[in-house]
């Protein structure tokens, strides 16, 4: 775990969520250590910055792989059959929803509306849209993520 | 009444990555006659006049919003876009950046000039994280041009969270918190962001600015119904033949949207307004919809024969139980308690008993709520009880 604290020191408490952010985009997800560093350089308590880094969806307390798949599970995407697609991709890659696959190239979740539901089913790959979803589509989406 | 394009009339007309594609069309001849020829005072005066209200959902007059922050003491001011379009089944904001960002920059300078504001903030979903280069790019153009004039405009981006499209939370958001609804007073227009006067509106409703102000109040307030004046864009999904986004004037009966533009066919019931949205039945579809009746953000997610209605609801509680902020009691147990009971009816293991539980329920988080989250959420199965009650009874365990 050595050398996970490093992060730009926040100088301002309106600088939390971004420098929470800038350690899962490093990272993966927000090491302790990070949040311990966080806490110092704006002399808050560490509580305070876990209830932020816990808060956001987006912001991961537990490592993620190095692809995070969020597939939406909203009623618009639902009524398109998305558990096909979910089922297609836990398939493809052999785990289910909050899991990480062995060798860290995947992390698979679901997620709430992302606002693509006039071509859903749909999905994010990181921050990637992929809409119009068949489960066939899957494994070559899958393909281009290393 | 038909469609017409007002907030639109841009989408797919500009080049969206090209000031100039904008200029072209009339563009920012707005912001200089704002500036030029008009008072902060008049400024608002002529919103307040026209009767536009917010997009977003809670339909408050924007007027009273600027009036309120132009009015208000201090130096530093904020202007917000709220770009956190989270309500289900909504993505009318998401095509509105991409397709014309540029509208939306003018709206939010007219806005600055009329509340004296230096600083402006676009609070932008981590979902649409694909879109922030593209309104950089606008933002960029406008300065390089000149339209600026010293006001300084920065995208916020969001972390994921739907309760931060609610105004209060979007700020401690904004301000590097967890996103919590605040208690009110002080409101926003007096005590917004880091404690200064601060307006917040939604895309669509500074969308409106620019041509309210080209054109005049009386031009505007001459379309729609006597409490819901303009036109409002429609993210319409589910059971329709053609998904997608629609602008009609308000007014305009549920049915030309649903079955005459998105074609939809066999109509079990509408969602309008998304997961705090309400829900009517197949036969109701001549409702206007106009704030008076149905609204919300103008979410319509439209449900066939096929559908349970029961497991539409049970969904939509199960969505806001996951982003109540659980600041509030009422909100963060209420929703909770509700998809549990909501669950057992889905599996047919119901009770009488419980369906007058969910309706004190109801009551009381409506009530007793924090936020527009909380005091909303019941909505769905108050809706429901109301229209499909047979559907619940059918579930009761024998």
């Amino acid at each position: 775990m050595a050398g996970k604290g490093v992060v730009t020191p926040a100088k301002d408490r309106a600088d939390l969520v971004e420098c929470l952010k800038e350690a899962q985009r490093q990272y993966g997800y927000v090491p302790e250590e990070v949040i311990a560093a966080l806490a110092e350089s704006l002399a808050i308590p560490v509580h305070e910055v876990y209830g932020v880094a816990s808060f956001y969806s987006y912001i991961s307390t537990r490592p993620l792989g190095r692809n995070v798949i969020r597939v939406c599970k909203s009623l618009p995407c639902y009524l398109k059959s998305a558990e096909m697609i979910m089922e297609a991709v836990a398939k493809e890659l052999g785990i289910g929803v909050g899991e990480t696959t062995a060798d860290g190239r995947f992390s698979f979740e679901l997620t709430n509306c992302i606002g693509l539901c006039d071509q859903a089913p749909a999905m994010l790959i990181n921050q990637d849209p992929h809409v119009d979803l068949t489960p066939e589509k899957i494994k070559q989406i899958l393909k281009s993520y290393h | 009444m038909p469609q017409q394009r007002v907030v639109l009339k841009n989408c797919e007309v500009i080049d969206p990555k090209r000031i100039d594609s904008y200029l072209e069309s009339g563009g920012f001849k707005a912001l200089a006659k704002a500036r030029r020829e008009m008072t902060p005072e008049q400024i608002t005066s002529e919103i307040k006049a026209s009767g536009l209200r917010g997009r977003g959902g809670a339909g408050f007059p924007c007027g009273i919003k600027w009036e309120g922050a132009c009015t208000a003491p201090g130096d530093i001011k904020y202007v917000i876009c709220n770009a956190d379009e989270g309500e289900v089944g909504t993505f009318k904001d998401r095509y509105i950046l991409e397709k014309d960002p540029f509208t939306l920059i003018e709206g939010i300078l007219i806005a600055g000039c009329a509340i004296g504001a230096k600083q402006g903030y676009i609070y932008l979903r981590a979902e649409y994280h694909y879109l922030l280069d593209h309104l950089q790019n606008a933002i960029e153009q406008a300065k390089q041009k000149g339209y600026m004039n010293g006001f300084s405009l920065e995208i916020r981006e969001g972390a994921g969270a739907y309760i931060c499209g609610e105004e209060s939370a979007l700020m401690d958001s904004i301000e590097g918190k967890r996103g919590e609804a605040r208690y009110r007073p002080p409101f926003p227009t007096t005590s917004g962001l880091w404690g200064k006067p601060t307006i917040i509106n939604n895309v669509e409703t500074l969308m409106n600015i620019p041509p309210i102000i080209m054109n005049g109040a009386g031009w505007f307030s001459q379309m729609g119904t006597e409490q819901s004046k303009g036109t409002k864009v429609f993210s319409v999904s589910g059971d329709v033949g053609k998904p997608g986004v629609y602008e009609m004037v308000l007014g305009s009966p549920l049915r030309e949207l649903v079955e005459e533009l998105a074609m939809a066919k066999s109509v079990k019931l509408v969602q309008i307004g998304g997961a705090t949205g309400r829900i009517l039945p197949g036969d109701k579809m001549d409702t206007p919809l106009a704030f008076e009746a149905v609204l919300g953000a103008g979410a319509v997610t439209v449900y066939n024969q096929s559908r349970d209605v029961i497991d539409i609801v049970r969904r939509t509680m199960e969505f806001l139980a996951e982003e109540s902020c659980g600041k509030c009691t009422p909100c963060r147990q209420g929703t909770e308690v509700m998809a549990e009971v909501l669950d057992r009816f889905y599996k047919g293991e119901g009770s009488l008993k419980e369906l007058q539980n969910l309706e004190d329920l109801s009551s009381a988080m409506m009530l007793s709520s924090l936020c527009g989250l909380g005091q909303a959420a019941p909505n769905a199965v108050m809706d429901s009880l109301q229209y499909f009650r047979d559907d619940y009874e059918s579930r009761v365990a024998k």
